[in-house]
């Protein structure tokens, strides 16, 4: 690459000088610290030296000119000289150690192409498994302690933050749901045109903050038929059936930006709705800014998921171990349905269950599933 | 030389001189012999009023002739008496070359250990007062190199006061250096303090990103340095080598390893020096610690300059140490 | 663009969903786009939205007057609109 050379400062208080003669042409080779031109200071002729492996370019100074010191004499082709310093690949870290760096002349590479790699940089290398061709890649000049810091960082996937954590932490647990639960899984349709009115007149009465939303409903009908029928609140461990004796329900709440956590609403069968409700809105704002309890996360004994407006209408829920149950609701949604002999609207909700086939099965699992439609015919009594 | 002293307020030079007080006192083998140490009180003062205090059997004044004092003192140190030499500058020490190194430090090996020579030889070291090519030397790194002998240099206050005693104990010759633009440096002896060892060195200031290693009269010009650097965001640790022969190689591979740069400040110069000798224990225990070369900044290759400005500039200063630590953290760290 | 009061509205309405939902950055809602579409805001989400709107305002808001809460322009006129 082009590089300039310069009239060099030959002592402390030189200004100028003159080009007496110029001791290379261009084309010709010049070796580092081989004299490139003669100058007349007021201290006498002087040859000056070029301080890199070049190939004379143009001459732009003729001889008997008065330059200052610093001006450009000539230019210069170099492989090496003027490259930009030595790839500077570590920006020194902040509040830790590395003091501000000067940039000194750049050196040279050594011929023959040996890396200058620092020992305590080499040993580093083998300890983080950056590899000494990396190292050389890295650029011309030394490589230094923080240089093969930098390059391990780079190679290194970014760590993940906290919404992969949560992905990993719930495919973690859903693998492992299916591995060792033997589920088995039924579905109910259920008309929720009753549940639904009731709901409409209790809301219109009450100003939006007391509203209560139609899934608290599911959730406390799920609660009260836990209560009821055994096999489907409490944990399962190592392959025992420890029933709970609180009804914990765990509510599926969606982070935004993904992920899922199902905190509980705690004794959800001895709650009144507006109860449930408040805690339940409590709950998601807490989710949503980061603040939930450790407890929360722990005590659900049963869990139910739905997946809202947007949803599909059926759903098959996996099982959070050691939980022996999960009832989800699908999509609540006008379809056609028997009443009284005629083909009417209804919204309707399609119920499923998973639960654990080492604790119940599917006649008991029937029976929840129509204790909860049952409880839902009657939502004065939720 | 067992009650520990108080924090006071003193020079060098006075610690040094309650230093010999206290050996004085306390031991009846121990004596003082040297040129001008009696009834001068001492080329650098440091033994003044000595003589009066203790008599002509416990401090003599001695012929001007190196070689047969210090043979007189290797003698009276064989035959069971503490003799403390005071050789008035290392520069004169060359005229008993012969009788420190092939007597007082081959006599033990060569009787089969069957003599011992408790010897002590303080001389004052070093350059800056001006006096010249001939009087100007720093030659700790040479005595360093025999086996046989321990060299100790106090730099600091406390060490000046506990050193020799220290020195005193050990069965086999010690020369303790104290350099000459020391005596006057003021400071406190800290409190509680009743004994130094002359075995380890010391960190004076801890650091991070470099460790700046010396000795003697060069220590203070390393803490300027490294205030000058830490306002700059550089935090150089300072190692205190205090004992020259045999060096404290763990405190040394100990400061490579936090610190990873190393400049060493030596007044000598640096061909054959304890800083060559530093640098190549270096390459043989911490090789893999370091993280650029090891810089030394010594005294220029000359014979001490006269004039001031010439003797400032041949010898190491902070502004010196300083550049050099600045050159050695930038990328290539050539010095 | 509209009056004083519009403004306000606008204002209030921002700082309410920004509440709702504190990982929103409020530069980003596009106020003619429906809340559930870009934010992923829910039922729970919505609720809060019509509960803390009446409070602000203090206006009744039925049920059947949610899906007009929609999105942040048609929030804003409807309670301009029942403002009067």
């Amino acid at each position: 690459m082009q590089v300039d050379f310069h009239l060099p400062s030959l002592g402390a208080d030189m200004e100028s000088a003159t080009l007496v003669q110029w001791l290379k042409k261009p084309g010709e080779a010049v070796h580092r610290g081989e004299a490139i031109a003669v100058v007349e200071t007021a201290k006498g002729l002087i040859d000056i030296e070029c301080f890199d492996e070049a190939v004379v370019g143009s001459l732009i100074v003729q001889p008997g000119t008065k330059v200052p010191v610093g001006a450009v004499l000539a230019q210069l082709l170099s492989e090496t000289a003027g490259a930009p310093p030595p790839a500077k690949a570590a920006v020194p870290t902040p509040a830790a150690a590395a003091p501000a760096r000067l940039s000194p002349a750049p050196l040279a590479a050594a011929p023959g192409g040996r890396a200058r790699i620092s020992p305590a940089a080499r040993r580093r290398a083998h300890e983080l498994g950056v590899s000494v061709e990396a190292l050389e890649r890295a650029g011309a000049g030394i490589v230094h302690l923080e240089d093969v810091e930098h390059l391990a960082a780079q190679a290194k996937p970014p760590a993940p933050d906290a919404r992969d954590a949560m992905r990993i932490a719930i495919g973690n647990a859903m693998a492992r749901s299916k591995r060792e639960i033997p589920h088995y899984y039924l579905a109910d349709t259920v008309d929720f045109s009753t549940a639904r009115d009731w709901l409409a007149s209790y809301n219109a009465k009450v100003p939006v903050g007391e509203r209560i939303l139609e899934g608290l409903l599911i959730v406390k009908a799920v609660a009260l038929a836990a209560a009821r029928c055994s096999g489907f609140n409490g944990y399962c461990r190592d392959g025992r059936f420890e029933p709970a004796s609180a009804v914990n329900v765990g509510t599926a709440i969606a982070v935004r930006g993904g992920g899922l956590v199902a905190p509980a609403l705690l004794g959800a069968d001895r709650k009144d709705l507006p109860a449930l409700m408040r805690e339940f809105s409590d709950l998601v704002t807490r989710v949503r800014s980061g603040h939930m309890r450790s407890g929360e996360f722990t005590a659900a004994t049963i869990t139910v998921t739905a997946l809202g407006e947007e949803g599909a209408e059926l759903l098959w829920p996996i099982i959070n171990p050691p939980q022996v149950a999960i009832v989800g609701s699908g999509r609540i949604a006008l379809q056609p349905w028997v009443h009284e002999g005629a083909v009417v609207a209804r919204p309707v909700l399609s119920l499923s269950l998973a639960a654990d086939h080492r604790v119940t099965d599917g006649r008991a699992g029937s029976r929840f599933l129509r204790t909860i439609a049952e409880l839902l015919a009657t939502p004065a009594k939720l | 030389m067992s009650e520990p002293a108080a924090a006071v307020r003193l020079t060098y030079r006075e610690a040094a001189r309650q230093g010999l007080r206290a050996a004085l006192a306390s031991d009846p083998r121990v004596f003082l012999m040297g040129e001008d140490v009696g009834r001068y009180g001492g080329c650098y003062a440091v033994t003044k009023g000595l003589l009066q205090e203790f008599g002509p059997e416990r401090v003599r004044d001695t012929p001007l002739s190196e070689s047969a004092f210090v043979g007189a003192g290797i003698g009276a140190a064989i035959a069971g008496m503490r003799p403390i030499v005071e050789i008035m500058t290392v520069n004169f020490s060359l005229l008993a070359l012969d009788q420190i190194l092939n007597n007082a430090a081959t006599l033990c090996h060569m009787s089969g250990g069957q003599v011992n020579v408790p010897l002590v030889i303080r001389m004052a070291t070093g350059a800056g007062r001006q006096l010249a090519a001939q009087h100007s030397h720093s030659l700790e790194g040479w005595y360093a190199h025999i086996p046989g002998l321990r060299v100790v240099a106090p730099g600091t206050i406390d060490d000046a006061r506990f050193m020799l005693g220290a020195a005193l104990a050990c069965p086999d010759p010690v020369l303790l250096f104290e350099h000459i633009v020391l005596y006057n440096m003021e400071g406190e002896l800290t409190a509680g303090l009743a004994s130094a060892d002359i075995d380890h060195a010391a960190i004076r200031r801890a650091g991070r990103d470099v460790v700046l290693m010396t000795y003697g009269g060069s220590l203070h010009k390393c803490l300027a340095a490294a205030a000058a650097l830490a306002s700059e965001g550089i935090e150089a640790e300072v190692l205190d080598l205090r004992t020259l022969r045999p060096l404290d190689d763990a405190a040394i591979m100990d400061s490579v390893r936090r610190t990873h740069r190393v400049v060493i400040v030596d007044e000598g110069w640096r061909s054959g020096s304890v800083a060559a000798e530093v640098t190549t224990r270096i390459v043989e225990q911490a090789f893999y610690d370091l993280d650029a070369p090891v810089a030394r900044v010594c005294t220029a290759e000359v014979p001490i300059p006269y004039p001031k400005h010439l003797e400032d500039a041949a010898l190491p200063s902070p502004e010196r140490i300083r550049e050099t630590v600045q050159r050695l953290l930038a990328r290539g760290g050539a010095s | 663009m509209g009056t004083v009061k519009d403004t306000e509205i606008r204002t209030r309405v921002l700082e309410i969903i920004t509440s709702i939902a504190p990982d929103v950055d409020p530069a980003t809602i596009d106020p003619e786009l429906d809340l559930r579409d870009q934010f992923d805001f829910d039922s729970m989400d919505r609720l809060h939205l019509a509960a803390a709107i009446s409070e602000a305002f203090r206006i009744a808001i039925p049920e059947q007057d949610y899906p007009q809460l929609s999105a942040l322009q048609k929030a804003c006129e409807y309670v301009a609109k029942k403002l009067g």
